[in-house]
């Protein structure tokens, strides 16, 4: 079943984020591939996410779905300019990629290579919409197209915005949901009690929205989180639990178990991000009953 | 100097059409100088903007002050008081100050009346040319004062690109010299052409966040 009819069957998807090799040798990836298969809806694969350089998004979608994965690729706007970004999508769509999730990217300024001059020549509204026109046969000039690509499109949301910034999001969501969007990822939920409100004020969008599970890897990581991701909030009765278990996998795997259980009725789907704790997917699954 | 031009009259017309009260704030800094938002602009566009609303037997009323610099926050003083009769306000300084009027009156609805196109030079009268982009790592010294950021149409630190016509002209306009083509010519009158063999590593562009300079003299003072 590809993502797509997942989602349009109404049943729950799971995908997980694989994050690209700094290199070129992709052996760990394919190891972690392997042992999702058949156990998740989709690999999701991110594009020089935290602008840090390493192996794109595009070469290693090709290579899953020739294992016989079902993917998600993934096109910034922070590294490329108009061209190369209609350039990808059309190489996407002959490599045989279908969905894809279109992203505003990160400022070089964050990575490993801060001294990148930030391109952002189209905004991720401008992407949408060349994705939009690619699909109706043109470019974005209004040039024919020999070939029509298909995608499915994804968007992402910040779904544990609030006051003034949600308002913001939600019309942002609105404006996406105008430009084409087939679905949403949300960035990492830790706390149900806020993704609650931002789920009932979008409902009547009718958008499946994939919310993000971060593993919480330590005591130390949730703090990180709280003090420097900005609209993330890891609630005091996580940070005890953490705290408290002796063994802490375990207890990453109930907490992240727990929010995925709580989510369920909320959302379309997951998308369990493991920062490298890939190989406890698996039993994150098995705990979860999915 | 910062250059800019009159944005088409229509557009100013459009933003202006739902106030009845307008402050036109005219800047007797750069926008003067490349006569784009002056005294004399301030009233030219005011008449304009008159005279367009009656024609349309709207009501509506535009006054103009000019102030000496739009981009320091002295200046502003003597407009606190008579902004407050105004619906609204249009500044005719460059970007920079357009957005300084407007933290200086949040509750004000600004607009700006002007394009800011580049920092440059004048040509002759009112005839202006871009020669800088700010790119906050000036190369001049090695390229015998022509800058191959803001001439060279790939911005090419290590230039030629290969695309230089036998006139000495960019491919992309035959009208437009090749800014490393002038680069070298100069370089060898200079007998300083080792320059162009020098490898230039990649630029930091530093193109994400909002500059900030304080001057070495004044660190002391702005100290957290």
């Amino acid at each position: 079943m590809t993502f797509k009819e997942r989602l349009d069957s109404g049943k729950f998807a799971v995908a997980v984020e694989l994050q690209p090799p700094k290199g070129n040798d992709l052996s760990e990836l394919y190891e972690y591939a392997e042992l999702l298969k058949g156990r998740v809806d989709a690999i999701n694969v991110p594009d020089l996410q935290n602008a840090i350089m390493r192996l794109g998004s595009l070469s290693v979608c090709t290579l899953l779905k020739a294992k016989g994965m079902e993917v998600i690729y993934n096109l910034s706007c922070s590294d490329r300019n108009r061209l190369a970004l209609q350039s990808e999508l059309l190489n996407a769509s002959a490599l045989g990629l279908k969905n894809v999730l279109l992203v505003q990217g990160d400022p070089p300024s964050m990575g490993d290579h801060f001294e990148a001059k930030a391109v952002f020549d189209l905004d991720v509204m401008g992407l949408l919409d060349a994705a939009k026109r690619l699909q109706e046969g043109y470019d974005l000039t209004g040039n024919d197209l020999q070939g029509k690509p298909q995608f499915s499109i994804g968007a992402q949301i910040n779904a544990a915005a609030k006051g003034h910034v949600l308002d913001l999001e939600v019309l942002e969501m609105e404006k996406k949901i105008r430009m084409g969007v087939d679905f949403f990822f949300t960035h990492s939920i830790y706390d149900v009690s806020l993704f609650e409100p931002f789920v009932k004020k979008v409902a009547h969008f009718k958008v499946p929205i994939i919310a993000g599970i971060t593993l919480l890897k330590s005591v130390g990581m949730a703090r990180y989180v709280n003090k420097h991701v900005e609209g993330a909030s890891v609630p005091d009765s996580i940070l005890d639990q953490l705290m408290k278990a002796s063994d802490k996998q375990k207890a990453s795997i109930e907490i992240a178990g727990d929010l995925i259980k709580a989510l369920k009725p909320l959302c379309q789907g997951v998308q369990i991000i493991p920062i490298g704790w890939e190989k406890q997917i698996p039993a994150l699954l098995d705990y979860v009953g999915l | 100097m910062i250059v800019g031009e009159r944005k088409p009259f229509d557009e100013i017309k459009e933003m202006m059409k739902s106030f009845k009260k307008v402050l036109n704030v005219g800047c007797g800094g750069c926008t003067s100088i490349c006569m784009a938002g002056g005294q004399r602009e301030v009233g030219l566009l005011n008449e304009e903007l008159q005279n367009a609303f009656k024609r349309d037997g709207a009501s509506f009323r535009v006054d103009g002050f000019t102030i000496e610099r739009q981009c320091n926050a002295d200046f502003f003083s003597e407009l606190d008081e008579i902004v407050k009769g105004y619906d609204a306000l249009l500044s005719m300084a460059c970007g920079a100050g357009v957005q300084f009027l407007a933290d200086r009156y949040p509750v004000k609805p600004v607009f700006p009346a002007l394009n800011t196109v580049f920092v440059g030079v004048d040509r002759d009268i009112g005839w202006f040319e871009e020669n800088c982009r700010t790119c906050r790592e000036c190369v001049l010294g090695e390229t015998g004062g022509i800058c191959p950021v803001t001439r060279c149409a790939k911005s090419l630190f290590n230039g030629p690109c290969g695309g230089t016509s036998r006139e000495g002209k960019c491919e992309v306009s035959k009208d437009t010299p090749c800014a490393w083509f002038e680069i070298h010519k100069r370089l060898k009158e200079q007998n300083r052409l080792e320059n162009i063999l020098k490898l230039k590593p990649a630029r930091e562009w530093r193109n994400q966040t909002q500059g900030t300079l304080v001057q070495e003299a004044y660190k002391k003072r702005y100290a957290k």
